[in-house]
């Protein structure tokens, strides 16, 4: 009962042991992003250029990339950078999302007709081409930008997903139940559909994080993302792709980071998934 | 003043294909006196539900009332009310309860929280007075403190129903309408909830509205009685009146094919057929194709309003002729 809605998610994903591995990892990652950057070496010191990529070692424990660049002080700088985008990206997904598909399920009718006809259109276009379009028009595109992007081109999905989800509850007999009992049409949206939609709400979440670091990986390959030599994990990965089987370490440990980041978030959605239902409690 | 007065419902609703609208209430009129049960019975298809919920205008689109049908709370147009008014007095003057409870509560939230959500939709309360208030609501239909956080998965289906009516009684209605509300229990738990709601009558002097399909369920409790056939009002009458004499065909039907404990060897008689299909009501009186005693202008004109003394009127071709004489 206390702690406010943020608190009592927390405390339902701690509740279940893969729920804890994740919060652990993701609050690990969140932590070292804030906390240990003053302690590592420049990302962008090249200690010694001629001697390329080096082994990981005592003074390199993650070796470096063929720059020099120590890999473990990128891995580390590169997660503010792209834990940052992925979730407030996601987060503005999710609220757009969510806004348009519940108001398309419970108003229906024509203003659902016209907001889905223009989701379908949208969704014709891959999500990748609207991105490059759109970041073409920058020359280097500031952070801000990029993130609104991400989050203004992921929505679509999840507007579907949350207008199935209300129409399927719409006549259910708790609704009706609820306002024949004075809920107004807000508190119906907010107070018994928003939550009973949160399941998949969670998923589609989890599964969002894990898409816009890859997408993030992917246009910071094409020069589009984010700016070298600002390190993000998806730009590493592909400017180790010469040195792929010289410097395996150079791509191993930010592909290692991007796959702990999404199987962290999907064990906290799935552990929220399970307890947020009273059924399953 | 009436608690409830209804004149001439019908519901309609838009055919799949072509013009036109096909009315599945179809001229109900009844009226419930203040501290009064009145009970509405009739077969499945009569069109008991759909009037419950064109009472508080909550019929499922494309539903919509026909123009010409007038409900009046407290002597209230219902019919005129703008969205706010038509809020407050939803769980406000007016409690609804539904047939299902298990599906009737959102899963997401506790018994106590139910009550809460409608005590605050109707008086501005503090989170504590109004837990509170709930409680007590909770203990008068009989659901204890224990309870009060127990979500509805964990809760009986008579809990369940218990906490609906509690939710119901939360503004201090001066009506409140059951649908069928112990249909989805057994039987002990039937008799049980309807000793809960005659006493909820008699202490705060509420009109009760009771749908049931069940004549021996109704026999006992209710005031009046009024029978529901296809869509229309056919038979209405004070209890004992009625159960002593049935005026309407479909009445004696109905009471031929209930089962009754005075008298164990009397033969059950099910009514041949079964209701009419709403979108091809039958012409004249719409009972006369099952109906056992019909002659000649019942397959052609529809019977009037014949009343039978004292609040009781039936409409039959048996009680009245064509002319309108009695």
């Amino acid at each position: 009962m206390r702690g406010g809605p943020l608190g009592r998610l927390l405390a339902a994903a701690w509740r279940a042991p893969g729920g804890r591995t994740g919060l652990l990892l993701l609050l690990g990652f969140g932590a070292l992003a804030t906390l240990a950057p003053p302690f590592l070496t420049d990302p962008a010191t090249m200690s010694d250029v001629t001697a390329g990529a080096m082994a990981p070692s005592m003074a390199h424990p993650f070796g470096t990339d063929h720059l020099s660049r120590d890999v473990l002080s990128r891995v580390i700088n590169g997660a503010r950078i792209s834990l940052v985008i992925a979730l407030v990206a996601v987060a503005v997904s999710l609220v757009l999302g969510a806004g348009v598909g519940m108001v398309a399920g419970y108003v229906g009718g024509a203003v659902d007709a016209i907001l889905m006809r223009l989701v379908d259109g949208a969704r014709a276009i891959p999500r990748l081409f609207l991105l490059l379009l759109l970041i073409l028009v920058w020359e280097r595109i500031p952070l801000t930008a990029l993130i609104l992007v991400l989050g203004f081109t992921g929505w679509l999905g999840t507007s579907r997903l949350v207008r199935g989800e209300v129409l399927r509850l719409r006549h259910a007999p708790f609704i009706l139940a609820a306002r024949s009992l004075g809920a107004s049409p807000y508190r119906v949206l907010r107070v018994h559909l928003l939550p009973n939609v949160a399941g998949p709400l969670i998923v589609a979440a989890t599964l969002g994080l894990g898409e816009v670091i890859l997408l993030e990986a992917g246009l910071s390959f094409l020069g589009l993302g984010v700016q070298p030599p600002t390190p993000s994990w998806g730009g590493m990965i592909l400017e180790a792709r010469p040195v792929l089987i010289t410097a395996p370490w150079t791509s191993l440990f930010p592909g290692l980071a991007i796959a702990c980041t999404v199987l962290a978030g999907n064990l906290v959605g799935d552990a929220l998934q399970a307890s947020l239902d009273p059924r399953t409690a | 003043m009436s608690a409830l007065s209804v004149s001439n419902l019908r519901v309609r609703f838009p055919r799949r294909r072509g013009e036109g609208w096909f009315h599945p209430v179809d001229g109900v009129t009844l009226s419930v006196e203040p501290g009064e049960m009145l009970a509405v019975v009739g077969e499945s298809g009569s069109g008991k539900s759909l009037t419950c919920l064109a009472l508080l205008r909550l019929l499922p689109p494309p539903g919509e009332i026909a123009a010409g049908s007038a409900i009046r709370v407290d002597g209230a147009d219902v019919l005129a009310l703008d969205a706010e008014g038509l809020r407050q007095l939803r769980g406000g003057k007016v409690g609804m309860v539904f047939q299902d409870p298990a599906a009737s509560l959102d899963p997401l939230y506790t018994a106590g929280a139910h009550v809460i959500e409608a005590l605050r939709a109707h008086h501005r309360l503090t989170a504590a007075a109004a837990r509170a208030r709930a409680i007590e609501l909770l203990r008068e239909v009989g659901v204890g403190r224990d309870r009060v956080d127990a979500y509805p998965h964990q809760l009986s289906g008579g809990q369940r129903q218990r906490v609906m009516i509690a939710a119901a009684l939360a503004g201090e209605p001066t009506l409140l309408i059951a649908d069928e509300p112990t249909s989805a229990l057994d039987v002990t738990v039937q008799a049980q909830l309807l000793d809960l709601l005659g006493e909820l009558r008699a202490r705060r002097g509420m009109a009760i509205l009771f749908v049931s399909h069940d004549l021996a369920l109704v026999a006992t409790r209710a005031d009046r009685v009024t029978v529901m056939y296809a869509g229309k009002v056919v038979e209405t009458g004070p209890t004992s009146a009625l159960f002593a004499d049935p005026a309407h065909p479909y009445t004696r039907a109905l009471l031929a094919a209930t089962p009754s404990l005075n008298e164990p060897d009397r033969v059950i008689e099910p009514i041949p057929g079964g209701v009419p299909d709403p979108k091809a009501w039958p012409p004249g009186c719409r009972f006369h194709p099952r109906c056992a005693a019909r002659f000649e202008p019942c397959d052609t004109r529809e019977p009037e309003w014949f009343p039978l003394g004292a609040e009781r009127h039936a409409q039959c071709w048996l009680h009245g002729n064509a002319n309108g004489d009695p």
